[in-house]
């Protein structure tokens, strides 16, 4: 036993109303003493039965144990408390990626992004689910076809992003050298215009419009094409803000006549 | 120290169709000092300028676009700018739509520049 699994086994000892249950059944969960996790996140949740963490704990305990049923109707339970919940929205989507259903496992990971845009292991996930998405269908090219003709005859294409409302990219890209940014930025963009919506609503300013930012390096400009999509274009601070925000008002005026023509999902 | 930002803010709220304008903490949004006209809520728009533009920072950041300085959020009825005027704080105005951003802008640099 670690020295931080025993003072944690004797704080919640000692005080069995304390949340330290959760760091304790996760440090065992990861050392692998799984009954002795499962035992340390049923004891918290006889104390916190509503807490999703708590129980977002004990799913996890539960997969590691090999009980992929129990495991999904514990998450099942938390996202019906608290529909944004992270932890619940990524083993959902670990455990639908291991039965094969790419589609759930998509939008349970798109979901635990949105909702936390920081959250790495989610973004590497979603990575791989989608790599996976793609593998699996050969028709698959046609989806990343069919976006770059969103912005054809424009220049810098490669600092322009288009994105659905569920963080997803639709076409364009962000690049920093040969570094595709492109589904980091757009999962980051879907929280940007949250904020923006809850400021103007709160603030009774109507609705937003456009978001323009001025960066050490590069100046942002984002837009809505259409009601709940998103456009980002970035250009290099040698050029001036206005005459961004004109590049920007094109790019959109395109993105809309393109997101136009293409068949509702 | 305050008096120092009053005068800058003060500046700030002289151009036509700004409502109010303050220094705001960037970590946890609140007001540090402000100078609004009546009916403006200054702890709603310090709390949510300063939210805003830290999501907007973690995007340029990602898209590397680097350190953010100043954004600007365009809506029907109003404007928010907020400047970055140090690591700790931000000078934000809340303008009407149709006011000089320009100006605002040189007046928010200066008033940055006293917060320093």
């Amino acid at each position: 036993m670690t020295d931080s699994i025993r003072a944690m086994s004797q704080e919640f000892a000692r005080d069995p109303d304390s949340l330290v249950f959760l760091r304790l059944g996760e440090a065992l969960r990861v050392k692998g003493e799984l009954e002795a996790a499962s035992s340390v996140a049923l004891a918290g949740l006889e104390r916190y039965p509503d807490l999703p963490e708590g129980r977002d704990l004990y799913a996890r305990v539960l997969v590691d144990m090999g009980h992929l049923t129990e495991a999904r109707q514990v998450w099942e339970g938390v996202v019906e408390m608290e529909p944004r919940h992270v932890g619940a929205h990524k083993g959902l989507g670990f455990l639908f990626y291991s039965e094969g259903n790419i589609d759930a496992a998509l939008d349970h990971l798109e979901i635990a992004i949105s909702a936390d845009p920081t959250d790495e292991s989610a973004i590497q996930a979603l990575r791989l689910v989608r790599a996976a998405a793609a593998d699996a269908e050969d028709d698959a090219s046609e989806v990343a076809d069919e976006p770059a003709g969103v912005f054809a005859g424009f220049e810098g294409t490669e600092s322009m992003l288009l994105v659905d409302g569920q963080g997803r990219p639709l076409g364009g890209g962000i690049r920093i050298g040969s570094e595709d940014r492109s589904e980091h930025v757009a999962a980051y963009l879907t929280g940007v215009a949250q904020e923006a919506e809850r400021a103007a609503r709160i603030l009774e300013l109507g609705h937003w419009q456009w978001i323009m930012a001025e960066g050490g390096d590069a100046n942002l400009h984002l837009t809505q094409p259409t009601p709940g999509t998103r456009l980002l274009v970035m250009r290099d601070r040698s050029i001036p803000t206005g005459r961004l925000a004109f590049q920007a008002a094109r790019a959109n005026a395109a993105a809309r006549e393109w997101l136009d023509g293409q068949p509702q999902a | 120290m305050t008096s120092a930002f009053q005068g800058a803010l003060d500046a700030v709220t002289r151009v036509r169709g700004v409502r109010g304008a303050m220094v705001v903490s960037r970590d946890d949004g609140l007001v540090v000092a402000d100078t609004l006209m009546e009916g403006v809520r200054g702890n709603a728009v310090a709390a949510l300028t300063a939210s805003l533009f830290q999501r907007v920072a973690a995007t340029g950041a990602t898209a590397g676009a680097g350190e953010a300085r100043f954004v600007q959020m365009q809506a029907d009825d109003g404007i928010l700018l907020a400047l970055a005027a140090s690591d700790e704080v931000l000078v934000v105005a809340i303008t009407d739509a149709n006011v000089n951003v320009g100006l605002v802008r040189l007046e928010l640099l200066r008033a940055g520049e006293a917060v320093r």
